[in-house]
């Protein structure tokens, strides 16, 4: 237990680190919203129904991005005693699930009135789906024992395994037809999308990201809390044994 | 450090090889992971009768006829067409030029008897007024390659509610 003491020591740092991702996710959030709520234009084929990117689209690459920390903290932990993996694979996986379902939602009701169904079983969708399901059994897998140390293996193994998602979910418009579009931004040639629509755009990934960090921050703190609670109630019944 | 190695090598391993598994097994199962058919894949490699499919490309411009509920157009992808009967609701986005999947069963007329029709959106994003100037440029040549290009009842809306300049500039 004594690491985590050295670690929660090592992490007040965080606390000036969190102050600034907070403020600049509000700062943000508002600047992205305001610009692509109201004065980014419309698009020619989508009309006012394009504003949902603005939520979708960040919601997605945040998705995406959630899985990967999950996943190289995974495989670092897998790899030697490095707590604080632990800690930022545990503090990740939920964040990441409720990226992926605003990703979701909003793409369902921007699917029904563009494309004439909220769902369709395409790979694009599919694969993001079962990022969903990746993070719940995550979830799941890491509280479902009582040993803290063999739940955090057995979710590392996991997100491991489960990482081969991800480039299938980047690349499945590419490789298959797929009724969703493929990528607007990366790629080859020049984004396909005006500049206007791109910068707000932009903003709200950063503020998605600033978001992001900031959640990881605060569930990585109150981590280090819980653990602390029941070392200390550990050592509390032991003493109570030996009396 | 010997030990810390050796688990990565075996992480990079078994994760190599799951996802060659992963791979094959796509690959294997590509007809089915694939959402529709091109007119061209169709061509290629015909499919039984009866069996339901999808089939996407852009609608033909001029192939879109309606008689009472049913209508009658074309999907093409610039190479091989076929071509659609459908009856039922139509999403926004369709029109002539528009990228279209149609879920049906092939009759053995070789028209596509479809219960679904889905608009495919493309990967661009364009304000009205620059759709509009773009149009206005290139009148009288031929459409775009993308050919997404809005029919005159689309057009008929400008200007857009919140179509001016955007505050960034």
């Amino acid at each position: 237990m004594h690491c985590f003491a050295k670690l929660a020591y090592r992490l007040r740092h965080a606390r000036a680190l969190l102050l600034w991702s907070s403020t600049l996710t509000v700062v943000l959030l508002v600047i992205g919203l305001v610009w692509g709520l109201f004065f980014s234009p419309a698009d020619y084929q989508q009309g006012e129904m394009v504003r949902i990117l603005y939520i979708h689209a960040p919601a997605a690459w945040m998705g995406l991005f959630s899985y990967i920390v999950m996943a190289v903290a995974s495989a670092v932990s897998l790899m030697g005693k490095y707590p604080l993996a632990n800690l930022v694979a545990k503090a990740s996986s939920p964040v990441g699930a409720v990226f992926t379902i605003i990703c979701l939602v909003t793409g369902a009701l921007w699917g029904k009135p563009m494309w004439g169904a909220y769902w369709v079983w395409d790979a694009r969708l599919t694969s993001m789906l079962i990022l969903f399901f990746l993070y719940l059994g995550h979830i799941a897998l890491v509280n479902a024992f009582d040993d803290y140390g063999r739940g955090a293996r057995a979710g590392a193994i996991l997100a491991v395994i489960g990482f081969i998602n991800i480039p299938i979910i980047k690349f499945s418009v590419d490789w298959w037809n797929t009724l969703h579009q493929p990528a607007s931004i990366t790629r080859v040639a020049l984004p396909a999308m005006a500049m206007e629509m791109l910068l707000p755009l932009l903003v709200m990934g950063l503020a998605f990201t600033a978001y992001y960090v900031t959640l990881l921050l605060v569930r990585i703190r109150s981590e280090i809390a819980a653990v602390q609670v029941r070392a200390s109630r550990c050592s509390l019944r032991s003493i109570g044994k030996r009396l | 450090m010997i030990l810390k190695q050796r688990r990565l090598g075996w992480l990079l391993f078994s994760f190599l090889a799951l996802g060659m598994a992963i791979g094959l097994l796509l690959l294997a199962a590509s007809d089915t992971v694939t959402f529709f058919f091109s007119p061209s894949e169709l061509a290629q490699q015909p499919v039984k009768q009866d069996r339901r499919l999808r089939v996407g490309g852009i609608v033909a411009a001029g192939s879109v006829q309606r008689t009472g509920q049913t209508i009658h157009f074309v999907i093409t992808d610039r190479v091989h067409t076929v071509p659609v009967l459908f009856s039922g609701i139509l999403p926004d986005l369709f029109r002539e030029g528009q990228g279209v999947v149609a879920e049906g069963v092939l009759g053995e007329d070789g028209v596509l008897h479809a219960f679904s029709v889905l608009a495919k959106h493309d990967e661009t994003y364009t304000p009205r007024d620059v759709a509009e100037s773009l149009k206005n440029k290139s009148q009288g040549k031929r459409a775009p390659e993308t050919a997404t290009v809005p029919s005159p009842r689309e057009t008929a809306t400008v200007p857009s509610p919140s179509g001016s300049a955007p505050a960034g500039q």
